[in-house]
This record gives structure tokens, sequence and C-alpha cells, in this order.
């Protein structure tokens, strides 16, 4: 779709009676009449307090709310905040709530919010998650400052989690970006981020918008973008992250919103990634590792069950995706639980990547492919956390370190994995 | 009378020859017909490959599970396959065209049926052919979204939906062909309502627990009760 075609009649009035603006945060909503009062709030709270004399607008694109979603956000967008805080604009702050009318696509809305940053050609973007029920008005400025003022291309958040939250963060995505492209972004898919006008100018055209990676998880791949776009790049410690509800049920979405699109941008960015070899530090803000010791309750026994079912059904899938050593590990891991089980960092590094390279080879369906890593997932976390339950927070960040070394380590087991169909083996 | 014999003799033969340089032209023009066919046929056929080489046909086939089917039943890769399927109903319409130039009214008759036939079996084969591709496709989805639904027996499932598309495609493809059709028909309507009743019964007789657990947790409050590992998020 051209960009001027995915900005409707009625968007693009109102963002023409805008004007040039120097800022606008994106916000996308799809039923979160819950969280998005408090979220609006605080975003315009901290667009007054740090950024007064900018050129300022909220846009928010909607996907069909049926709660009230879009009247939340009006409200929010006008309620006197002056009342409750001593800042007031200094210009008018304008908020933009418009619907498209599909269904609902993170990508789609994301496309909506960089050709409309690419029409009023903002200086600085921020992309705010409507469910961050913790977010703070500082938010705002510990995104957009790092490119409103010290000219970064992309802000990356560092959360505060619970020590288990976000597993699959923690074990894949953090890991295997850091290994690929070599840089340490905590957040490979951020619910909140800021970009910079070139990253926007060389996004507003690219194909990502028509995959169905950059659909599900255009995130990740504004993150991939960025490292193999050479950006400067800026990581900011935001505080701790709500909780989002995602239980087992929810894993297939969670993959298919991450390692899809992971796995997709690493075909479009070889010719980047496969030379590098040393790891560059990133500037940020604040702590870059930060969790809770708070008790978890995990039904270990249902997870285990549940990777031992998948790798038994699921056999047929799995010989056609990974090795048949790598098979015959994953079978006789299945056999052990508790003490014995064994599922090494080793073993999950090498699953992982023989999944990044069949999905590259299309050896079966994609959605396949992705599906069929989440029985395999679901024994790693069984094995991250029987090693860690009792595990300190400096142990914890020494058991996540040593896994991205060993993704690092790996690394050339990829490339050959990779390259090897257009070696003709 | 001998020489009457002799001469009728004389007549039959003449007539033999007669018609057998009537005919000897003609078939020298059905093999030379069949030869040239042949290279027209062999010509398109290698055309064919390459094309589908060039747009990688083999390795779309894996993706969709085609070469899996034809592996298990000991052929060929996908685009050998098509390209010989082309090359042999080429050959096969050539030839046949030319044989109705012998002017047998039989054959002729005969001839015309079968090539009228041919462009249906294309099509049944075509049909065949992309039936069994959905049926592993739809059965493997299956498999993968009852494995990680955490339902018991993904293995049946996934059968169950590859039998019903396999069923299926056989009844289109028999219509198509027109055999059969109303034992084909028949035969599906019974093997459909079968299967049907049959999964009726077992979940409402065997599966009573199971259908009441379901719509507990689908319809009641419990529902919205996250279970212990709804806790932790994998994102």
């Amino acid at each position: 779709m051209a960009d001027e075609d995915i900005l409707s009649d009625d968007l693009l009035r109102q963002l023409m009676s805008v004007g040039e603006t120097d800022i606008l945060v994106g916000i996308h909503t799809h039923n979160n009449a819950k969280t998005i009062g408090r979220v609006v709030q605080a975003v315009r709270e901290g667009l007054l307090k740090h950024f007064p004399r900018e050129r300022v607008a909220i846009l928010n694109v909607d996907g069909g709310s049926q709660d009230g979603t879009t009247d939340l956000v009006r409200a929010a967008a006008i309620s006197d905040v002056g009342d409750a805080t001593p800042f007031y604009a200094l210009r008018t702050l304008h908020c933009i709530s418009s619907q498209y009318d599909s269904v609902p696509s993170a990508g789609k809305a994301m496309h909506i919010v960089v050709a409309a940053s690419d029409l009023l050609r903002v200086k600085a973007c921020a992309i705010v998650a409507p469910e961050s029920f913790e977010i703070q008005p500082d938010w705002m400025n510990r995104l957009l400052r790092p490119i409103y003022g010290e000219h970064y291309d992309f802000v990356a958040p560092v959360y505060s989690r619970q020590r288990f939250d976000g597993m699959l963060v923690t074990n894949l995505m953090y890991p295997m970006t850091r290994a690929v492209y070599g840089k340490p972004i905590r957040e490979p898919r951020p619910g909140e981020f800021a970009f910079s006008d070139r990253l926007v100018s060389d996004l507003v055209g690219h194909e990502l918008w028509n995959q169905d990676a950059g659909r599900l998880g255009p995130e990740v791949c504004f993150t991939v973008s960025a490292l193999a776009d050479d950006a400067r790049i800026f990581q900011t410690f935001l505080g701790p992250k709500g909780h989002v509800d995602q239980g087992p049920a929810d894993l297939v979405p969670a993959l298919r919103q991450t390692v899809a699109p992971l796995f997709w941008s690493m075909e479009a960015t070889f010719d980047w990634w496969n030379t590098i070899g040393v790891l560059q530090a990133l500037p940020s803000d604040g702590p870059e590792y930060e969790v809770s010791m708070d008790p978890v309750h995990v039904d270990l026994t249902r997870l285990h069950q549940m990777f031992t079912s998948g790798v038994t059904d699921l056999q047929d899938v799995l010989r056609s995706i990974v090795s048949a050593s790598t098979l015959a590990q994953l079978q006789s891991a299945a056999t052990n639980e508790g003490n014995n089980f064994q599922y090494t960092d080793e073993l999950w590094v090498k699953v992982v990547y023989e999944f990044a390279a069949s999905y590259h080879r299309s050896v079966i369906n994609r959605d396949h492919i992705i599906q069929a890593l989440a029985p395999l997932y679901r024994g790693r976390a069984y094995a991250f956390l029987t090693e860690n339950l009792k595990a300190s927070k400096d142990e914890l960040a020494m058991h996540i370190e040593s896994l991205c070394q060993t993704f690092e380590r790996q690394k050339p087991y990829l490339l050959e994995l990779w390259t090897a169909q257009e070696r003709g083996s | 009378m001998g020489d009457m014999i002799v001469s009728e003799l004389g007549q039959a033969w003449s007539e033999f020859a007669r018609a057998f340089a009537h005919l000897l032209p003609r078939l020298l023009a059905v093999l030379i017909i069949a030869v040239v066919g042949w290279v027209i046929a062999y010509l398109i056929k290698i055309g064919l490959r390459s094309v589908l080489r060039l747009v990688k046909f083999d390795r779309l086939s894996e993706r969709a599970g085609a070469s899996r089917l034809l592996n298990t039943a000991a052929l060929p890769s996908p685009s050998e396959v098509l390209s010989q399927l082309v090359f042999w109903i080429v050959w096969l319409s050539i030839g046949l065209a030319g044989v109705s130039f012998l002017g047998i009214p039989v054959l002729q008759q005969d001839i015309a049926s079968i090539l009228r036939f041919l462009p249906r079996l294309l099509v049944a084969l075509v049909m065949l052919f992309l039936g069994l591709l959905a049926a592993n496709f739809f059965a493997r989805a299956a498999l993968l979204a009852a494995v990680n639904s955490d339902l018991p027996s993904p293995h049946v499932l996934s059968d169950v939906v590859k039998v019903l598309i396999v069923v299926l495609t056989i009844s289109m493809t028999f219509e198509e062909l027109g055999l059969a059709e109303k034992t084909i028909l028949i035969a599906f309507s019974l093997v459909f309502g079968s299967l049907m009743l049959g999964l009726a019964i077992a979940f409402g007789l065997g599966g009573r627990d199971l259908a009441r657990q379901f719509l507990e947790r689908r319809f009641s409050e419990d529902r919205a009760r996250p279970r212990p590992e709804d806790h932790l998020s994998p994102l």
C-alpha cells in the first residue's frame, strides 16, 4: 500500500490542520478502556512538563474498539492537566484520534504513525503501549530527549521486571539479537520506544509493512532496522513494566509477534550481520538489568508435561526443522524431570539457530515453524525456572549473560546453517 | 470354377493391395506425427522443467508438504513429475490426433472421446494433487494448534482433518472424471455422515465431563481467573 493511501481522508485533514510538528507520540489502541485514560494523561503531562515550547501532538490510532477507548482518549486529552499539576502548554497540544477500517493490526497502526510522522516532518516520534499502566510522565522525557536533544536515532527501553517475567525476551530475543547484531538491546520488542526523522524516512516506504512479520511484530522490525541501519541507539531505563496478561495459550501469538519478525528481519539484513563479530556497548541512562524478587506462582509440572507431549506429538514436524542429533537430545530431555532434566544452554541455542535457518529455507510453512517452537520454548522455560528458582538477582544476571555468550559462541553454526543452501549443501 | 477362384483371389488381392497402398502413406504420416509430437512434447517438457526450476517450484512444494507426499510414494521431485505429466499428455494428444488420420471411423470416435477426456483428466490430477497438499497442510495446522492448546489426542484430530479432506478430494476428483458419480457421492455422504455421527456420539458419551469442563471454562467466570502458570508472561 502506498504511504499516502495508508492515511484516511479524515486523518489527513486532521494532520494538515495540525501542520508541521516537532514531536509526535503514537498510541495504538484496541479495547484498552481499562488503562488508556491513565496512559494518555501521563503522556500529556509528560509532554507539557518536558516539552512546553515544542510543537507536540498525540496520535491515537484505534483498531475498532468497542469498549469506549476512543472516547476515553478524547476525554483524557482535553482534561485540564493544570488542575493537578503546575504545567501549562505554551503551544496547543493536539490530540488526533483515528480509526482504521480493518482488523486490528499493530503493523498497520505503526505504519499510520510513521506515515503521519513523515507528513508532519516530526523530529522525534515516540510509541507508547496502551496497556502500560505503570507509565510515568517522566517516560516522555526519557524516550524523547535523547533524540530531540542529543540526536540519537533510536531509543529503546529497559524495564524493571519481575524476575521470571518475559522469559521469551531474556532467553531468546535479547541474547539472539545481541549475538546476531552485536549490540545488547535489552528489549528487542519494546512496548515503548522512540525514533528520529532519519529512521522515519528509512521506514516510511519499507517493505516490512507488506509482510506478515511487519504486520504482526513491527516493533521488532523497527529495532532490527535501527541495528542494521547503524543508527545511533540509546537505552533508557523506564522503571517497572506493567504485567501483560499472557499465559500459555498466548505463547503462539507472542512468538508470532517476536520470533517470526526477528527471523524475517535477519533475511533482509544478512549482508550486515554476517560480518559482525565484536559486541558493542550501547549508551544508557540507568541500570541495564533490574528485576524484582517477588515470589512466583508457576505450575512447573504442567510446563514440563506440555514440553514432553509437544516433543512426542510433533516428532514428524520437528524432524523437518531440526537436525537428527538435536531432535534426539530433545527426546532424551523429554524423558527426564526435576534435577535430572537436561536442557542445556547449548541445546537451546542449537534449537533456536536451527529453527532460524529452517525459517530462512522455508522447509515447511513458516507459521508452522514458529508454532512448533512453542513446546520447545516451554521446555527451556521449565529448565530456566528449575535452575533459577532460588537464584539471587546477581546469579540470575550471570546466567543470562552466560546464555548470551553461548549464543555468541555458536554464531558460526548459525552462519553455516544459513548459508548451507546457497552453497548447495 | 478354378478360373473363378483365381479371379476372385486376384480381385481380393488387388483390393487388399489398393487398400494397403491407400493406408501406407497415412500410416507413415501417423508415424511422422508421432515422432514430431514426441519432439514437441520433449521440448515442452524441457522448457517447463527449466521454468519450474527458475521459479523454485520444488522449494514451494517442499513448503507445502508436496515433496514429502511424493517421497512417500517413491516419486521424483514435483517439477519432474509435472513436466513428465505434461510430456505424456502432449505426446498422447498429438499421437491420437495423428491416429485419427488413418480414417477408421470406429477408431476416430474413440479417439475423439479420449481427446475430450484428456483435459478433464488433467484437471482431476491437479485437483487430486492440490487436495492432498491441502490435507497435509491442514492436518499439520490442526496438530500444531491442538498441541499448543494442550488438547487431548492431537494426532486423532489431525488424522480426522486429513481423512476428511482426502475423502472430499477423492470424491471431487471422481466427479470431475465422471466415474461412478453417484456411488462416490453416496460413499462420501456415508463416510462423512458416519464420521460426524461417531464424533458426536463419542463426544457426547465419552467426553461428557470434558464437554462440561470446556463449557464451564468457556462461559463461567472462572475463565477470567488465570491459572498459576498464567502469572508469567513470555513478553
